[in-house]
């Protein structure tokens, strides 16, 4: 059949329809509105444009490379060589240079915790915080209560081996051993009841008495007499209202009974040395550094 | 007798599924198996109940009657009501899993966590809403512009019911846990079989219809549907190439490895929003909007070239999605510079579906489907600017992994897909049913602007929160060394993500609304209320 007998001008807009029709749509015959059809063709144009410029066709075994030579890694490359560039005198210092005499140099040590801050971020926030302020099986970086010490050495060699990372030789190692099975249940609440009291009121005071004789025999060893820590063998102190895994006596005495350990890795081989320096000169500047 | 094939065939599936349940290699995949038994065997037992005995009825009872033709509307009546199911349930579970980014506490585990239910929203929206929304109205658009019933006979049926499986076992196996971890194709292997056997039934029913029509040629809104149905196949077989563990078991592995498995995975993805969520739509557009404003098509020339523009150039677009990746950049590069040129092709579109209404702009203050479908086009337009913008590598690599794509997703989704699919709902239900028109057009009103409101709120609360993000992510100091975490970033878009769980939720109460007046609609009820027009203030045109 011809469409062409059907054709008919439609009445509101004065245009001639194509004569088909279906379930009683029609079809004007608008040609293509130019505007669109020549931003298609610039769409066009510049797309070839672009494919001369830049790599885009596939060949058999390659690519063209485009005339600008310009390629994603390269640039990466280039933009990272930059930046290392613009550092290589601070970076060759802080590699060299003993960490103290980095504290003592101000605007070293000021690019170094700029540095460490930024890597801080992207490793070490996920469990230390974002503000350093810690959480329950890790510590709080921000005070001046140390583990393992803290002075710009006692950090650097926390960050660069990590704390019980089997994988590292020099790690910071310590096991307090579960007393569940040495101590009654009695005794460890006893014990819980008075290392609470070294550092505020008890839950239970009655308890106090008996629980320093079990301290004095199982405890100070490590933990030193009045609760002071010792840092050589990194018995935490508990004299004081800091708690890494939490300060109720039900809390201290499960730690007594069986104590969890947190593992931190060592840092230095993911991240190089001139990085955990700067990681340790930050660590240092947050508050608590000796 | 009725259904003898199909009880028989029902219950021998229902028999295999049980099989693989007490044969399974893994408990999941014992649980799914379950799931596939049961459901068959309600089916079963339900063809069971409508079995006759009796020699068939020379005509079915229900039909609308076009001239000659019986039209077979029975699988759009179901469709409709599944669409309008399925478009609440994935708002629903949308608002739930954006309340979740806001308030972490709503993970409940295991089975309602964000990672679990996430796939549960886009496959609901995208595949169930949107996939009925397509089935329904191309049954409905093949049908009419061809002058012809639906090939196949209970064959549309099958697709329908089949089809709703696989929903049902998508959903159920995300939940579960069971995922091959492609985004938008996330079913497992056995899932993707039951897919294909479903889609390849569709494509004979459409593809019949059509070879059966009347007409001397094919319908411009039938090729859109037609090129949606062919590439989807293509798109879904291919992405799921995979090798099976056991066929016993749930797990699968790949065809593909490395960026090679990157890129066909987006191939599929961003042709899956090409062809399902763009021609699918365009094949709506195009019968629906010209019905309801009861005006010619714009421009025929248009609508040729920019088909065929539109479909040359959407397949090759997927490689934007890996900007700054391990991706070679000569496939970088293609795949910007195919999105750049998309841009007016996809335009044309947009100008036929609005141009289309010139001679019929009066309607827009009366009638508010046509409100309806001249937001959704408009969307529309914005939603396929802003892609070939984002896919340009300087805006992408501020852009890309950030909440800004997904508000371009849901400008598209939700202003586009969403609204397109309840104008045609609205324009297909009265008539479905066989009722002089809808329970209330006031209700429409109030929908159109609910959700209006719902998504300006939604694009524009990611558009912020996107940017932002993406600034923060690339923000260094004078020395060069990076300045926030990546917790930070995430607690600086909380606001943002509460704007956007309120955006989502009032296009969800503007869904609520629809269900209600289509429920309404098909019980035959009528609401007594003045005509839209004359108290509302004039709208402003969107041209």
């Amino acid at each position: 059949m011809s469409d062409q007998d059907k054709r008919e001008v439609d009445e509101i807009s004065g245009v001639e329809t194509t004569g088909h029709e279906w379930d009683g749509i029609k079809e004007l015959n608008n040609p293509l509105p130019r505007w669109w059809l020549w931003t298609f063709y610039a769409t066009i144009v510049w797309s070839i444009g672009y494919t001369i410029a830049y790599p885009a066709w596939p060949l058999v075994n390659s690519a063209t490379q485009g005339v600008l030579g310009y390629s994603s890694r390269a640039e990466l490359h280039r933009e990272v060589e930059q930046v290392q560039l613009s550092r290589s005198d601070q970076t060759a210092q802080l590699a060299s240079l003993d960490l103290n005499e980095v504290l003592a140099d101000d605007a070293l040590r000021n690019f170094a915790i700029a540095g460490g801050a930024a890597a801080y971020r992207v490793n070490c926030s996920q469990c230390h915080g974002t503000g350093a302020q810690g959480a329950e099986g890790f510590p709080n970086l921000n005070d001046d209560n140390w583990i393992w010490g803290g002075t710009i050495e006692d950090l650097h060699h926390t960050i660069a081996h990590g704390v019980r990372d089997h994988a590292d030789f020099d790690t910071r190692i310590s096991e307090m051993p579960a007393f569940a099975g040495v101590m009654t249940r009695r005794e460890i609440a006893e014990t819980a009841a008075f290392v609470a009291s070294l550092s505020r009121e008890p839950e239970n005071p009655d308890l106090v008495e008996a629980g320093a004789e079990h301290f004095e025999v199982y405890c100070a060893a490590c933990h030193g007499f009045n609760g002071e820590g010792e840092r050589l063998l990194g018995a935490p102190s508990l004299n004081n209202p800091i708690w890494l895994y939490g300060g109720s006596e039900a809390e201290i005495a499960a730690q007594i009974a069986q104590p969890r350990h947190g593992v931190m890795p060592g840092w230095a081989d993911r991240l190089g040395d001139v990085t955990v320096r700067k990681l340790a000169v930050f660590v240092h500047s947050l508050g608590g550094g000796e | 007798m009725k259904y003898t094939v199909e009880i028989v065939g029902v219950s021998l599936a229902a028999f295999l599924a049980l099989v693989g349940a007490a044969l399974s290699q893994d408990s999941l995949f014992q649980a799914h198996m379950w799931v596939l038994f049961f459901a068959l065997a309600g089916g079963a037992v339900l063809l069971l109940r409508r079995h006759s005995f009796l020699p068939a009825p020379a005509t079915p009872a229900r039909s609308s009657v076009h001239a000659e033709v019986e039209y077979m509307d029975g699988p759009i009546r179901y469709g409709v009501i599944a669409t309008m199911f399925w478009a609440v349930v994935g708002l629903v579970v949308g608002v739930l899993i954006a309340a979740q980014l806001a308030w972490p506490q709503l993970n409940l585990e295991p089975w309602f966590t964000f990672g679990r239910v996430r796939p549960v929203h886009t496959s609901a929206v995208v595949f169930a809403f949107g996939g009925n929304a397509l089935l329904a109205t191309s049954f409905w658009v093949v049908q009419r512009t061809s002058h012809a019933r639906l090939w196949g006979g209970n064959l549309a049926w099958f697709v329908f019911w089949g089809y709703q499986l696989f929903i049902l076992l998508a959903a159920s196996g995300y939940v579960l846990g069971i995922t091959q971890s492609r985004e938008y194709a996330e079913p497992e292997w056995y899932v993707d079989i039951l897919l294909t056997v479903v889609w390849v039934a569709y494509l004979a029913v459409f593809l019949g219809t059509i070879l059966r029509r009347k007409e001397p040629h094919i319908y411009v809104a039938n090729w859109f549907y037609l090129a949606f149905i062919v590439t989807v196949a293509m798109l879904h077989v291919v992405n799921n190439m995979s090798m099976p563990v056991s066929f016993l078991g749930t797990k699968s592995y790949s065809a593909f490895s490395g960026v090679q498995d990157a890129l066909t995975q987006w191939w599929y993805g961003h042709n899956a929003v090409g062809f399902f969520l763009t021609a699918g739509f365009l094949g709506i557009m195009y019968y629906f909007v010209p019905k309801q404003a009861n005006r010619p098509i714009y421009s025929y020339r248009l609508s040729i070239i920019h088909f065929w523009a539109l479909i040359f150039l959407y397949i090759w677009a997927g490689p934007h999605h890996l900007h700054y990746t391990a991706l070679p950049d000569w496939a970088q590069t293609l795949g910007m510079v195919f999105s750049i040129m998309l841009w007016m092709p996809s335009w044309g579109g947009m100008i036929n579906g609005l141009m289309t209404l010139s001679g019929a702009w009066d309607k827009l203050r009366t009638d508010p489907i046509i409100q309806m479908m001249v937001i959704a086009i408009a969307f529309y337009g914005m939603a396929t600017f802003e892609g070939p913008v984002m896919s340009i590598k300087a805006v992408n690599s501020l852009s890309h992994y950030t909440d800004w794509t997904v508000g371009h997703v849901h400008s598209g989704a939700l202003g586009w897909v969403g609204l397109i699919s309840f104008a045609a709902l609205y324009y297909m239900a009265p008539r479905l049913w066989g009722r002089a028109k809808l329970y209330s057009t006031r209700l429409v009103s109030i929908h159109v602007w609910t959700a209006t409101l719902g998504i300006v709120i939604y694009a524009a609360s990611m558009w912020v929160s996107g940017i932002m993000q993406g600034l923060m992510w690339r923000e260094y100091d004078d020395q060069g060394f990076l300045v926030y975490s990546f917790a930070e970033t995430v607690a600086a878009m909380y606001p943002y993500y509460v704007m956007r769980a309120f955006g989502g939720f009032l296009y969800l109460i503007g869904a609520l609304i629809m269900a209600y007046n289509l429920y309404m609609t098909i019980r035959g009820h009528v609401r007594e209320e003045a005509p839209v027009g004359g108290s509302l203030p004039a709208l402003k045109p969107a041209e």
